[in-house]
């Protein structure tokens, strides 16, 4: 059975009217036009599908579209600020961590999450928070420059 | 109640039209001035060949100058992570005297590009390279030549720099734009590109040899890029493949009857093929499945995994003759100890992020597909004969893609949605799951290697015979002075699909011939290091070798003894480059793990032309290298994969990175070799003489962890 769903979606509301056992992958990507989180298994294995629910990190691949009524989705799409990069995005493109860049939606997004909740991670901390996301071009070394880069600076624009 | 006072009312039951990627967007990505190039592009593009191919393309079909300023390069090489976009876009502007940021590259798009062959064996760095070197420099000496007829002044006294010709004398300057909007720019780049002009030596780059970045890199942190999977088409349906229960299994009845009675839904079966497609990929999945119940088939007897070495082996085709020199026969003959061992290597899946993706769009006999494919002319072909339309009518576009490492070759997913296209008259998306791609994508092929080694009295190695079944012939042959030897490759019945891979059967190949290099030395009483170098002649391998064990410290890590940790290393070339790696790994004896703790690799591939990049390549071949050394393998049973997913097939992740110390050795007396496969096939071996080091325990089988445990 069809049901109206709403999410805001990097601020904007949007609404569907869809099965909601749909995965909030597959809506975003098929019904919102909102391509950034990326399949990589479907099955909660790998995190390009990472996005942040009510500011928590999420696997959309596995969480049913009924679970995410009313809640706010940010997808990399809405992370930058206008043409001000986030700073973590600008972590990965100042230390070069992507190569294909399929996982970097997911990676930056883990990466959010991670520092929200930990803004002076340890190396073991970011190693063990981002381990669910895989990188095939096996990019990690700079990944994991990228994200201590990004603690850096946030910490230096908190502290100004 | 949701209160987000930003928030915008938006209310969408389907998927709102994409804008149509008309003429217009083409002219606005390439530049004012592009239909002709639109125009020659497709009909320049049928099988001419501009990156080794030999035969030689105009200049148009290369190189436009943009009115803007700007310059479009065409190529048919795919960006897929490993860095060809920002390498080109230097190679041009480097032949151009421009600034990297004012090229503007468009890739593989049989619709546009010259063909430059397929995007593998790492053939970017030494053909498409210097092809589009050549084009560059051939433009730049056409535009000086312009500007030299306009001022009525001999071209060798005009200076060009940062786009504009310049007359030293008078000081007039002209830009390339200029020139492009006053001379007639186009007539002069219906010249061929020349393929012995001058090109920029390695002491005078300027952009070549610098760390540019991915040009489009922005768009990928800022998730604007459109992947192959991420392309929609206006009325677009998602559309599903029926997959046979194993593998050789043949269709003999089904009943579509499920699906075609769901609104939305379209099915099709031709023979073998079946597939349905929806508005939604859950519809045409619940579709699929619905009617996948009611098939009936019929199922042939497979090779298990368990069995398959000895498959490999029974069905080993022996008859070519090996590459030899000397006598094996009389080096066996003469040495004083001789050693014999079979190596093993399992199956392995590419697994790029990105699985396999396509849509496809039929107008008016017209096919054009997007998808993420190594070799778009190779697919154009297939498909034109696949659909037996002229190969003018086919058009394929790769976007830059989700991975690929040697397994995108084949383009299934392309003629899996033309197909549906076709039948159901609307553009269709196929996306494999993750499941169909460790299923049905083609496999790093498994290998059985068997090894026998001669040494003399005095602990050299005098005899080499080597036979290495299934993996191909890469980096087969050894690189250590050896009298006699007998090196073969022999194919052999394969029960999975295989194909290429990361520097396919060198991963194999080197993996055996280091392991065994380390048997002899402890054979021999030497030490792992001494003795190769004892029979080395190869003064690149020499030097790599000798960095990579000045760096990690191995004479005095060597005489460290920590119980259940070892050091090891390895080395070999292939692909016209050179790597050495050492690598300490730590036991834990209880849970049968290996952990690689530290990993020293040098590498050398001529001069470097993107330092940043080829860092991203080495390390990303060592961390890759790890998965099949330590637990990927393909089990499968029947026909059937058992375990095609993430949690049963174990690839990399960050808790298996580890430390990586990694030299990048600049050469500038060869030519630049691609870089994006060989620093994979030092890392195993290296493993696995650690694993020794640690252990006293000899494992002659990748994956390493699983053969640990049932030797401990
Ligand atoms: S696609 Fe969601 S975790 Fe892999
Ligand atoms: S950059 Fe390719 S998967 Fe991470």
């Amino acid at each position: 059975m069809d049901a109206t769903i709403t999410l805001i979606v990097n601020g904007q509301k949007r609404t569907v009217v869809t099965d909601p056992e749909r995965p909030l992958l597959d809506v975003l990507r098929e019904d919102l036009d909102v391509m950034g989180p990326k399949y990589g298994c479907g099955e909660g294995l790998c995190g390009a599908c990472t996005v942040l629910m009510d500011g928590k990190r999420t696997l959309s691949c596995i969480t049913p579209l009924g679970d995410a009524d009313k809640k706010k989705i940010t997808t990399i799409e809405g992370l930058a600020d206008g043409d001000r990069l986030h700073p973590v995005q600008q972590a990965f493109l100042d230390e070069g961590a992507i190569q294909c860049g399929y996982c970097t939606p997911g990676m930056i997004l883990s990466a959010v999450a991670l520092l929200k909740e930990n803004p002076r991670p340890t190396d073991e901390q970011i190693t063990e928070w981002m381990n669910g996301n895989i990188c095939r071009c096996n990019g990690y070394a700079k990944i994991l420059n990228a994200v201590r880069r990004a603690a850096s600076q946030i910490k230096e624009v908190t502290r100004s | 109640m949701i209160e987000d006072t930003l928030a915008e009312e938006m209310v969408e039951t389907a998927r709102p039209d994409t804008v149509k990627l008309s003429r217009r967007t083409f002219v606005q990505l390439l530049g004012s001035g592009l239909l002709i190039t639109v125009t020659e592009g497709v009909s320049l593009g049928q099988g001419r060949r501009g990156g080794g191919g030999g035969r030689s393309i105009p200049v148009a079909a290369r190189i436009h100058i943009n009115k803007d300023g700007t310059i479009s390069v065409m190529t048919g090489k795919v960006e897929e992570g490993q860095g060809p976009r920002a390498q080109l876009s230097q190679a041009a502007a480097e032949e151009l005297r421009v600034h990297v940021d004012l090229i503007r590259l468009i890739m593989s798009d049989t619709g546009l590009v010259p063909d430059d062959g397929i995007t593998a064996g790492s053939r970017t760095t030494p053909s498409t390279v210097p092809a589009v070197r050549q084009g560059a420099a051939t433009a730049r000496e056409l535009l000086t030549d312009l500007a030299a007829r306009q001022w009525k002044v001999d071209p060798g006294t005009l200076i060009v720099r940062e786009g504009s010709i310049r007359n030293e004398a008078t000081g007039k300057t002209i830009t390339y734009a200029d020139l492009a909007n006053s001379a007639n720019v186009d007539d002069a780049f219906k010249q061929s590109v020349s393929s012995d002009i001058a090109l920029t030596p390695v002491d005078e780059w300027k952009t070549m040899g610098t760390s540019v970045a991915r040009p489009n890199s922005r768009d990928v942190v800022t998730g604007s890029h459109k992947y192959p999977s991420d392309i929609v088409r206006p009325n677009m349906l998602y559309g599903k493949i029926l997959r046979p229960p194993s593998y050789g299994a043949k269709l003999e009845s089904i009943d579509l009857s499920k699906a075609k009675a769901v609104k939305g839904v379209v099915v099709v079966r031709d023979d073998q093929f079946v597939g349905c497609a929806a508005p939604s990929s859950l519809a045409a999945n619940r579709a699929l499945e619905a009617i996948a119940k009611t098939a009936s088939w019929k199922t042939v007897s497979q090779v298990s995994s368990r069995q398959v070495h000895s498959h490999l082996k029974k069905n080993a085709r022996r008859g070519g003759r090996p590459g030899s020199r000397g006598s094996v026969k009389k080096g066996f003959a003469d040495a004083s100890k001789v050693l014999n061992e079979t190596y093993e290597v399992a199956y392995v899946q590419h697994t790029p992020m990105e699985p396999r993706a396509a849509i496809a769009e039929w107008e008016d006999g017209k096919l054009t597909v997007w998808t993420g494919v190594d070799g778009p002319q190779r697919v154009q072909g297939d498909l034109a004969r696949t659909f037996q339309v002229p190969s003018e009518r086919v058009r394929v576009i790769v976007p830059d893609m989700g991975g690929g490492f040697g397994g995108k070759h084949t383009g299934e997913a392309a003629e899996e949605a033309a197909r549906l296209a076709k039948a159901f008259g609307r553009p269709v998306a196929v996306h494999w799951t993750r499941a169909e791609e460790f299923t049905w994508a083609y496999a790093r092929p498994a290998a059985v290697i068997e090894c026998k080694g001669g040494l003399d009295d005095k602990g050299s190695l005098i005899a080499w015979d080597f036979t290495s079944i299934n993996p191909g012939g890469s980096a087969i042959d050894t690189p250590y002075r050896i009298a006699n030897t007998a090196i073969l490759s022999a194919s052999s019945d394969s029960p999975l699909r295989q194909g290429s891979y990361r520097c396919l059967g060198a991963t194999a190949n080197n993996f055996a011939r280091e392991s065994f290099m380390d048997e002899l030395a402890a054979a021999a009483g030497a030490d792992p290091l001494a003795f190769r170098l004892a029979h080395l002649d190869n003064p690149r391998i020499r030097a790599v070798l000798e960095a990579a064990a000045k760096h990690f410290d191995w004479p005095r890590r060597r005489r460290q003894a920590t119980a259940d940790v070892g050091i090891g290393l390895a080395c070999g070339t292939e692909k016209n480059s050179v790597v050495a790696a050492c690598a300490q790994v730590r036991i834990d004896r209880r849970r049968g793990r290996i952990k690689v703790e530290h990993v020293c690799e040098a590498f050398e591939c001529g001069p470097i032309q993107n330092p940043a990049n080829l860092l991203s390549q080495v390390q990303g071949c060592i961390t890759m290298g790890l998965g099949p050394a330590l637990r990927e393998q393909l089990q499968f049973e029947d026909g059937k994969i058992l375990n095609a997913s993430f949690a049963g097939y174990l690839v990399p992740r960050f808790k298996d990175v580890p430390k990586l110390d990694i030299q990048l050795m600049n050469k500038t007396d060869t030519p630049s070799a691609g870089a994006g496969e060989t620093p994979i096939i030092a890392i195993a071996p290296a493993v696995a003489n650690a694993v020794f080091a640690a252990t006293g325990i000899r494992v002659r089988s990748m994956p390493m962890e699983d053969a640990l445990r049932k030797q401990l």
